[in-house]
């Protein structure tokens, strides 16, 4: 006899056929330690392969979940904690795409940096736990768990690269402003829970339901709940004026696990931004609509002036992420103007899918920049990229087709975010930040062709020809292939993915 | 052959896959032979269906559309890879093509023992393509594909050279000058989506009448800043003269005959939507055309350079176009399209022979007497001039006479201010044939200053030069008689087209205009005779039309001085300004960010204080802007 008796303790019943791809994730991070620890080096691509597998695990266990959602409809798992609808699914694809694409684009890079290992794989896998509950959740402290997991994950992967002080100095500077932003959304949630009473989006939504209308929450101690929540989120996405990290974390970190963040931490950080605007804060659409608007407007805009003064390829892709956060934020602005409607319009729709074709988009990019920087993965500087045409015709190609898209040029994937989201704004009747979006995807093309000039017009720097040339070995190969493949597909025949965005 | 509608951008396509991958292997000049073959053949295909075309009613031939599939199909949006083939876009095929073939042909000669001869070859098929894509699209999407692809291809043209600073320099202008113009076009496809819910031709036209006043005229301006960029007219034209820069077939084909037309081509192809807008749209586009005809003549009057004096008479011409835009009379727009590629594309690969033959000068000033040296290039390049001066019973004649009818019926001012764009005209290319083919030759000392070729001596070109000239020369002589003004039989042109753009009726009298309109080429002509063949009085060519009223110069100053300034300004502004400020306000919230402080990067507590500085204005926003107030 224990304790406790088996009745006094009783937990949540659990839908574990729910919860597979978190597990397939979970027990392939552990399964990855312990097994690394208990053996010897395990010989070359091991790592990256059995990582890679896994996240296909988990993408494969998303088809059965799908098909069920399909039959069954969406419900709540684990005592309402989280969702189980398409949206998390959706994530949870996105996420292991992710995972798959970096773990393809680590494997030679850690080789050739002299830091070959399993820990920044089951740093991947244990991040992508942390993205998959923010997708899922449907409680704040659940959510605040999640953006746990994931950014502690993400600070030791930023500062992973031992011999390169940047890749330290980035870690800890997304470490502590990492940390700030925590603190207000963790404050937040208490000021939510002291205005509703519980911290479940539900209950949220039916503690203000049961109040009189002339009390709705409007105390301020609420409302500067919202703002800390949104704090804290617009942190996480990146949006002007909280994106100040982005530049020099995305600089500074080893250049596959900016990749990881531009994609996967975007996309959970989105999919959890739209859950609590929309789920827990429905009520207050009209007080955070604003805000979001002027976030948005602000992100395309900056991100783009800015990305076109950098030189530093790296930098400009950072700041090219801050504009793509601007218009999957064009997007979530459209959603709210349907918070707490039972028809969600193609606000929600269209951020999800920007966040898919973003993903494989920008992990794309920064695969052909991570064999661009060579050893020491500092050549990220604009020149590095000139002559790459010449030398390295397929890969310029690839890359080419990969900034395009980027730029929002018809026929790639690109283009059908865009659009999507600008649809999405324009059916809302969101005017104004439509057109800001479009003055700042005329700006930000500019930026796109600068690295395109320097691949295939620029004659490569003189005293070049002692420099180490770029090798792409196979897996570094397939990830490019696949998100160039994967961007035209989608590009040319974008109907599939359309459609099965929830 | 309607069926085979694709096959017209398909061919270019072709050839640009192939030179793609085989360019190296079949080198110079067998794959410029291939691309000329690709663009020949796709000229056949476009007769073919020009014929079908004409066997059709004339109320059919308007919605022959052939989809090739369905891009996007999700809830209310529709958006296929579709053509259409209408009497717009195949006559717009038919000089696309035809004049392409022709200037390919030329390429091969021009380029020839050019190190990237087949690249160019590579560039000039994708733009082919593009084109043809633009001009045969069902939807603005399509075409918008195409207008950027044309734009890209142009950007990479210019900067063939690229080893040349200014070469590169020009490109770069160009692309920046056009994103302004795309910027037009995509609202506009915008507006038009959001007020018919469709993007096709068809629709958006047929919808043209339920459209309020002022979402017709949104559409219809936005479009026009649109056809404004890419079609070279004031304040975007900018890119154009400089765009000289590329090779001249680049100039030819790409900055005189197909893709600075596409703006007008733009418009036409939405005149439903222009005529039900305000008026006041009507009169924007007319004068800015009527302004930019006159302002670009009066500049090219001063220029040396022999490619930079038909840059500036091409934005002048495409003015004349915008003007009959904008005066409703889409026919006598297209006509002079028509014409106006005939002769100018004469007129350019006349100087690009005259180029070739005295080793790549440009400047007038050197050249001088050739007309026995190069008697081909001298007998075609006066064709072109008659033609461009509007002598009868040339081409240009046919065209210019509608255009200014057209400007006559909506504001006589219009009409005088094009009746003395119409002198000038005159004046100045009668200028360029002075100085290039007549008087002393001037290219011995020249030469002597140069030094390096050895014996310089003027050649006649190769013959793959010379048959286009040739075949150019008889158009831009015959190429009027399309649309000649005595009876609706002779007016071919206006009745084919009617269908698709309607027709301007007009109860001017004709003659008396038409006399003096030649009485203006006449004057213009006999001026620069004057002046510059029996020297009876100095030349007045003032520095400030040679700098193109200084304008250019004002905006790269502007762009090079305050306008960087700006934009570095942000930049600073970023590290400095925000910084600071952010620093200063940093105190405010010093217990939230005790913990920032701790570490001793200055930069990071910037940082820090900048989240901090978002969230107190979050928080005014909240607490004060919605709860409090």
């Amino acid at each position: 006899m224990g304790v406790f008796a088996a009745d006094t303790l009783q937990g949540p019943s659990v839908n574990w056929f729910a919860l597979s791809p978190l597990l397939v994730m979970l027990g392939g991070a552990m399964l990855l330690l312990v097994l690394a620890a208990l053996t010897p080096a395990w010989p070359k691509r091991w790592y990256a392969t059995f990582t890679a597998a896994v996240a296909m695990g988990s993408f494969a266990m998303c088809f059965p979940l799908w098909h069920r959602l399909d039959i069954e409809g969406p419900s709540t798992l684990v005592g309402a904690a989280m969702h189980f609808d398409k949206t998390a699914v959706w994530v949870t694809v996105t996420i292991s795409v992710a995972v798959f694409l970096a773990a393809l684009v680590t494997d030679d890079y850690l080789r050739r940096e002299g830091l070959d290992g399993p820990e920044l794989y089951a740093m991947y896998l244990l991040a992508a736990i942390g993205g998959v509950v923010m997708g899922s959740a449907n409680d704040l402290i659940v959510l605040f768990l999640g953006i746990e997991i994931l950014s502690i994950a993400l600070y030791v992967m930023a500062a992973s690269h031992r011999k390169r002080i940047e890749s330290q100095e980035s870690g800890l500077k997304y470490f502590v402003l990492g940390g700030f932003s925590s603190a207000f959304f963790l404050y937040g949630v208490a000021l939510v829970y002291n205005g509703t009473g519980s911290t479940n989006f539900d209950a949220i939504v039916n503690s203000v339901n049961s109040t009189i209308p002339s009390e709705k929450g409007h105390e301020a101690l609420m409302l500067a709940g919202v703002a800390f929540l949104l704090v804290g989120l617009a942190f996480k996405v990146a949006a002007v004026p909280f994106h100040f990290w982005t530049p020099d974390v995305y600089q500074g970190a080893p250049t596959p696990v900016t990749a990881f963040m531009a994609s996967a931490a975007k996309a959970a950080a989105f999919a959890a931004m739209l859950r609590v605007l929309l789920l827990a804060l429905p009520h207050w659409s009209d007080d955070y609509r604003p805000v979001v608007w002027a976030l948005a407007a602000l992100s395309v805009v900056v991100g783009s002036v800015m990305a076109v003064v950098q030189t530093n390829v790296k930098r400009m892709l950072a700041f090219s992420s801050i504009s793509h956060a601007g218009f999957m934020l064009v997007g979530v602005e459209a959603a709210t103007h349907r918070a707490g409607q039972p028809e969600p319009g193609d606000g929600p729709s269209s951020v999800l899918l920007y966040t898919l074709i973003y993903a494989v988009l920008v992990i794309g990019t920064f695969a052909v920049v991570t064999a661009v920087s060579r050893t020491g993965d500092a050549a990220t500087d604009l020149g590095s990229f000139r002559g790459l045409g010449k030398n390295r015709p397929v890969l310029a190609l690839a890359m080419t087709v990969l900034l395009l898209a980027q730029a929002g040029v018809p026929l790639t994937s690109g283009f059908i975010a865009k659009f999507g989201v600008i649809w999405a704004a324009v059916q809302e009747r969101s005017y104004g930040i439509a057109v800001v979006a479009m003055v700042a995807a005329v700006i930000a093309a500019y930026l796109y062709l600068r690295i395109m000039i320097s691949m295939w017009i620029a004659e490569p720097e003189s005293g070049d020809g002692g420099r180490e040339s770029v090798r792409t070995p196979a897996y570094l190969t397939i990830a490019i292939a696949l998100s160039v493949g994967f961007t035209l597909l989608v590009g040319l025949f974008p109907d599939w993915l359309i459609s099965l965005a929830p | 052959m309607l069926d085979v509608v694709w096959l017209i951008p398909a061919l270019p396509l072709v050839g640009f896959l192939v030179i793609l991958l085989f360019g190296r292997k079949l080198g110079d000049p067998a794959s410029g032979y291939f691309a000329t073959g690709m663009v020949a053949a796709a000229f056949v295909v476009t007769v073919g269906v020009f014929a079908d075309l004409m066997s059709l009613d004339a109320e059919a031939r308007t919605e022959q559309v052939q989809t090739l599939f369905s891009w996007v199909t999700v809830g209310g949006l529709k958006i296929d890879l579709a053509f259409l083939a209408d009497p717009l876009s195949i006559t717009m095929c038919l000089f696309v093509t035809g004049i392409g073939a022709l200037i390919h042909l030329y390429a091969v000669g021009y380029m020839h023992g050019d190190s990237r001869f087949s690249k160019f070859f590579l560039y000039l098929n994708l733009f082919a393509f593009s084109m043809l894509m633009l001009v045969l699209g069902s939807n603005m999407l399509v075409t918008f594909l195409g207008w950027e692809g044309v734009g890209t291809c142009s950007y990479l043209l210019i900067s063939f050279w690229h080893e040349k600073e200014s070469a590169a320099t020009a490109g770069k202008k160009a692309f920046v000058t056009n994103r302004v113009g795309d910027w037009g076009f995509m609202m506009a496809m915008f507006f038009a989506f959001w007020a018919v819910g469709s993007l096709d031709y068809l629709h958006i036209n047929e919808a043209a009448g339920t459209l309020s006043g002022t979402t017709a005229t949104a559409i219809a301006l936005f479009a026009f800043i649109g056809a404004c960029g890419k079609s070279a007219q004031l304040p975007l034209y900018l890119w154009l003269p400089d765009a000289m820069e590329g090779p001249t077939p680049v100039s030819a084909l790409i900055h005189a005959a197909t893709m600075v037309t596409a703006g007008v081509y733009l418009m036409c192809r939405i005149s439903p939507v222009l005529e039900v807008s305000a008026s006041y749209a009507g009169w924007i586009i007319a004068i800015v055309g009527v302004a930019t005809a006159l302002f670009a003549a009066t500049v090219a009057v001063s220029q040396n350079d022999i490619k930079k004096v038909l840059a500036y008479s091409t934005v002048s011409q495409l003015g004349y176009m915008f003007l009959d835009v904008g005066s409703g009379a889409y026919v006598a727009a297209i006509f002079h399209m028509v014409t106006h590629a005939f002769f100018k594309a004469l007129l350019f690969l006349g100087s690009g022979s005259v180029i070739h033959g005295m080793h790549h000068e440009q400047d007038m000033r050197r050249m001088g007497a050739l007309r026995v040296l190069m008697p081909i290039t001298f007998g075609t390049f006066i064709v072109g001039w008659l033609a461009i001066a509007g002598v009868p019973p040339f081409s240009g004649f046919w065209s210019k006479d509608d255009i200014l009818l057209a400007a006559f019926d909506k504001s006589p001012i219009l009409w005088v201010v094009g009746l003395v764009t119409a002198l000038l005209t005159a004046f100045y290319m009668t200028r360029q044939v002075i100085m290039v083919f007549y008087g002393e030759a001037r290219w011995h000392d020249a030469h002597e200053e140069h030094g390096a070729h050895g014996d310089l001596e003027p050649h006649e070109s190769p013959w793959m030069m010379v048959v286009p000239l040739v075949v150019l020369a008889v158009l831009s002589f015959a190429g009027g008689f399309i649309n000649l003004p005595f009876s609706e039989e002779t007016e071919k042109l206006a009745v084919w087209l009617e269908p698709v753009v309607g027709v301007h009726h007009s109860d001017t009298a004709k003659l008396p205009l038409a006399l003096v309109a030649i009485a203006m080429g006449l004057i213009g002509i006999a001026g620069a005779y004057a002046i510059y063949y029996f020297k009876k009085a100095k030349p007045v060519e003032p520095k400030i039309l040679a700098d193109a009223w200084g304008y250019d110069r004002a905006v790269s100053a502007f762009m090079g001085g305050p306008g960087r300034t700006a934009f570095e300004g942000v930049a600073w502004a970023d590290s400095h300004i925000i910084d600071g400020a952010v620093t200063g306000t940093g105190s405010l919230v010093q217990g939230a960010a005790g913990q920032a402080r701790k570490v001793q990067s200055g930069n990071l507590r910037n940082y820090a204080a900048a989240v901090g500085v978002g969230v107190v204005l979050l928080l005014i926003w909240f607490v004060v802007g919605r709860g409090i107030l």
